[in-house]
């Protein structure tokens, strides 16, 4: 467990991931290093195709590297064996999806409360989590609604509840607000902020430059590796009034 | 700010300078911080010089430093309609910055995808702070919708330097490969 010690929660060393052979070969990831420390947001960003999906997947261990190691909370998972993995899914790694991924006949509060009564908690229990959740994603009100009552960003934030259920190390989201418009952003970018504040990590490949701008560090990715990295934190440019024509 | 804006903001009602500032204030939230005090007086004055305004003193607020209560003149009525139906916008500079990457390639004075690195975080940082303030900024806040201009405006420069990237990226791979026939 040295490392989650030392304050790390997801480490990869030398991570590569091939398809195919021959002329048809694809090095989706080829030769990632990376670490992310507790309670740190990193965005990957990168255009459509630059193997930054496959590179979360491989990180939150729904899929297995060609080449390389993961660390996960101090425990190698590119070579757990599949039961150990799957457990680990559920209870280490929170996942949040462009599509958000809500099962549509089942309310907010039976979404959210379903990966705890996976996991064998008694249903009262996972009713008390659930509803605790919906609270802090600010969607107390929406409980009993279905999926498709609800706006996309208060669909994304009934994803988010869910993907905290079982309280992960590290959340990693895929293009979260992939398919939202500018207000709906607006709602999740807040709720990945009051996430970050509460000490949560958060790990978020995307192509949204709103995100990548409010992360604590943002790696750029081109042809499946990292090209540049630029941490954004420190004080404001006091160049906002000049930006609409309002200087001085 | 151009005088118009001061001018428009008046068409309301007669108003005291303070009344105007605090108007402008709310619609422009935090970016109305920046604001200097004296900026609308100024304004003012010039406009009444101008015979777009008047102004009275009000015997109500006698012990307010700033008495007067401006009012628009027909004059300053057409004015504000003129501006209204106005299609004027503000232009970005893309050609110094293209022209810039233009001649530190020619003169190779520097890497052109070096100065898009750069740029490229000056621009997110200031994506950084209009994010952060739209994020602070309450349900329905009018200024919310003016900080939503900025942002969109800046990921539209951003892809831009992407644009930039990819096609200085491409001419060096080219330079390159001649090179190294």
């Amino acid at each position: 467990m040295s490392d989650t010690a030392e304050g790390w929660v997801l480490r990869a060393r030398g991570l590569r991931k091939q398809y195919g052979s021959g002329q048809a070969l694809v090095r989706a990831v080829d030769g990632v290093d990376v670490d992310v420390a507790a309670g740190e947001t990193v965005a990957v960003m990168g255009p459509s195709g630059c193997g930054k999906s496959t590179l979360l997947h491989l990180l939150g261990g729904l899929d297995r590297p060609s080449e390389g190691e993961v660390q996960l909370d101090g425990r190698r998972i590119d070579r757990m064996s599949e039961r150990a993995l799957a457990r680990l899914r559920r209870t280490v790694v929170g996942f949040v999806f462009q599509a958000f991924h809500l099962m549509d006949e089942l309310t907010a509060l039976e979404n959210v409360e379903l990966p705890a009564l996976l996991a064998g908690s008694s249903p009262r229990a996972a009713r008390r989590r659930a509803t605790e959740l919906l609270d802090r994603v600010g969607l107390p009100d929406r409980a009993g609604f279905l999926p498709a009552a609800l706006s996309g960003g208060q669909r994304q934030r009934v994803a988010v509840a869910r993907a905290l259920s079982n309280e992960p190390r590290v959340l990693l989201a895929d293009e979260p607000t992939g398919n939202l418009d500018s207000a709906a952003t607006l709602e999740v970018l807040r709720l990945f902020d009051s996430l970050h504040d509460a000490g949560q990590t958060l790990v978020i490949v995307t192509h949204d430059e709103r995100i990548a701008a409010t992360a604590d560090r943002l790696i750029s990715m081109r042809d499946g590796a990292f090209v540049d990295e630029t941490r954004l934190t420190g004080g404001t440019t006091g160049q906002l009034a000049a930006l609409v024509g309002l200087e001085g | 700010m151009r005088q118009e804006v001061v001018l428009a903001m008046l068409a309301k009602e007669p108003s005291h300078g303070y009344e105007l500032r605090a108007r402008l204030r709310h619609a422009l939230g935090p970016l109305g911080e920046a604001m200097n005090a004296g900026q609308v007086y100024v304004t003012l004055t010039r406009l009444e010089k101008a015979g777009l305004v008047s102004s009275e003193r009000s015997p109500a607020a006698a012990d307010r430093p700033d008495r007067k209560v401006y009012a628009l003149t027909a004059e300053g009525e057409e004015r504000v309609g003129e501006w209204l139906v106005e299609v004027s916008w503000p232009k970005p500079d893309l050609a110094e910055f293209h022209l810039k990457l233009v001649a530190a390639a020619s003169a190779r004075l520097a890497d052109p995808l070096g100065i898009v690195d750069a740029q490229r975080r000056e621009l997110l940082r200031r994506l950084r702070d209009a994010q952060r303030a739209a994020m602070a900024e309450p349900d329905g806040s009018e200024a919310a919708l003016l900080l939503e201009g900025i942002v969109l405006r800046l990921q539209a420069d951003l892809r831009w330097l992407e644009a930039c990237e990819r096609s200085w990226t491409d001419r060096r791979n080219s330079t390159h490969r001649r090179s190294g026939s």
